[in-house]
């Protein structure tokens, strides 16, 4: 479906979209969702160091904590660290992640980023959003959209590699 | 990978985990510690969910940090100490257990003088169970923490060489970092005079020593242990100043361990005993790093056990297969 060449263009294109809606914004933070979301965050802050030659500080989080199934979930055992090391109080903070779909994760990057300080406003953007949405939860910026039938998923590579790529797959039954 | 889960429903000992099982503990840790050093340390991982501290023996560091771990996970955490309950009043552990299994907890914690204490409680209530330190028999969270701290200096467990040495007789720390580091293939020494080392050992995998400045010769890690006063009054030791003299490690035994040794004590201290106090506060000590390791451990614990906590009937707990393999 994409491609690393594809991908490559969605993400300048965010970028400068980015900083369209941002002027004049001075304090502009992004925080990656882990663990797809930190790639493209620290992608969109290198495009941005290119355009405008501005340094976006770039942290992460994980969100396995905060789900709304934790009470009845497994452990989540891939639980990785979360690294925001700049104030975030009121910081226009970019919560950055490479799917949207449900709406979950994003309700829950939200809750786990207001334990970090008050940011001024949290803006949402993804590589792409599949629909499905759950939750009232919209993007601010969405670099694509994408029809997921049921029973399909859709994967998402997007380190910065040449094989990088945004793909629907028939759901396998170990996935 | 992503689908593995934790395999455990209980922590009673380090005997019944394997190398991927502590990977996964320290892994989860690792995430931990940040939520602990943030401004608002709680995250919402087990709202809902209820653990039970029942400590029938002294201890300052375990329960604080079972109860932090907990709470920082949004767990409703009560204590439970032995002076203060039914207990005194003549109650049997089991029923004790029995009675607070019924208010429905999802995770017990027991810490008790008698070893097997809570393998025993483990089998006959439904919630999960997690070892505190059950006599001179295991004391699982402190070896996983040990080995948070060593895995952070080092990058490793394996191929390392730890001392351990003090009363290993009365000691549940000894014999879990055995069992641990034994595990990753490091190698581990036990020192203490004769009257503080049992006998039979080497069956744990460790080498035996009398002498301090044979153990520590080249060793990564020196890990002391408490010289307990209440067991002086006993035939075991002369006097605490002739303990101190032929085995309190100070500066000068450091010089024999590796250069880049770090110094671990589980506590409590006694300054001027088994430790010289310049080496409890010297750069190399990394005592105040465990404690700090113990909160996280315990929360990845207590995490990692939260999957299917409080949801077997006490048939199906008897039924999962018993620790020491």
């Amino acid at each position: 479906m994409l491609d690393a060449q594809g991908i490559g263009l969605i993400i300048r294109r965010m970028a400068a979209e980015i900083l369209e809606r941002t002027r004049g914004t001075r304090k502009l933070g992004f925080v990656g969702v882990r663990n797809g979301g930190v790639p493209i965050a620290a992608r969109i802050a290198a495009e941005i160091l290119q355009i405008e030659q501005r340094t976006i500080p770039v942290g992460s989080i994980d969100i396995a904590l905060y789900r709304d199934d934790a009470a009845s979930a497994l452990p989540d055992l891939k639980l990785g660290p979360s690294e925001i090391d700049y104030a975030i109080d009121g910081w226009d903070v970019v919560l950055i992640d490479d799917v949207l779909h449900t709406g979950r994760t994003t309700r829950a990057g939200i809750d786990a980023l207001l334990d970090y300080g008050r940011p001024r406003r949290i803006w949402l953007a993804v590589l792409c959003d599949r629909g499905g949405r759950e939750l009232p939860i919209a993007p601010d910026f969405a670099g694509c959209s994408v029809q997921v039938p049921p029973g399909y998923v859709l994967d998402v590579v997007a380190g910065g590699g040449d094989t990088d790529r945004a793909v629907v797959r028939k759901k396998s039954e170990d996935a | 990978m992503s689908g593995r889960t934790f395999r455990h429903s209980h922590l009673l000992s380090i005997g019944q985990l394997d190398r991927d099982d502590v990977t996964q503990v320290l892994d989860a840790a690792e995430a931990f510690v940040e939520v602990s050093r943030r401004p608002v340390r709680k995250v919402p991982a087990m709202r809902g969910k209820t653990v039970i501290n029942m400590f029938f023996e002294a201890s300052t560091r375990t329960r604080t940090s079972f109860e932090l771990a907990g709470k920082r996970l949004s767990a409703d955490v009560v204590n439970i100490s032995g002076s203060s309950s039914s207990v005194s009043k003549g109650e049997s552990l089991l029923d004790t257990c029995k009675t607070l299994d019924a208010m429905r907890p999802d995770i017990v914690v027991i810490r008790h003088s008698a070893s097997g204490a809570s393998e025993f409680v483990a089998k006959r209530v439904r919630c999960n169970v997690i070892n505190g330190g059950d006599g001179a028999h295991e004391h699982p969270t402190q070896a996983l923490l040990d080995a948070f701290a060593i895995r952070h200096a080092f990058g490793t467990l394996s191929g390392l060489k730890v001392a351990i040495c003090g009363d290993i007789t009365h000691s549940r720390v000894a014999r879990s970092n055995a069992a641990l580091l034994g595990k990753f293939g490091s190698e581990v020494r036990f020192c203490a005079p004769r009257p503080l080392m049992p006998s039979g050992v080497e069956a744990l995998g460790v080498r035996v020593f009398h002498r301090l400045e044979e153990a520590l010769e080249g060793v990564d890690v020196v890990m002391l242990l408490r010289i307990q006063r209440e067991r002086l009054e006993g035939p075991l030791l002369p006097s605490l100043r002739e303990y101190s003299r032929t085995y309190g490690v100070s500066q000068r035994h450091l010089e024999l361990a590796a250069p880049r040794a770090i110094v671990m004590h589980p506590g409590p201290m006694n300054r001027g005993v088994e430790i010289h106090p310049a080496l409890a506060d010297g750069e190399r000590s990394v005592i105040l790093d465990q404690v700090e390791a113990g909160v996280a451990v315990r929360m990845a614990v207590l995490y990692l056990l939260s999957g299917d906590a409080g949801t077997r009937t006490p048939a199906q707990a008897a039924s999962i297969a018993p620790p020491g393999n």
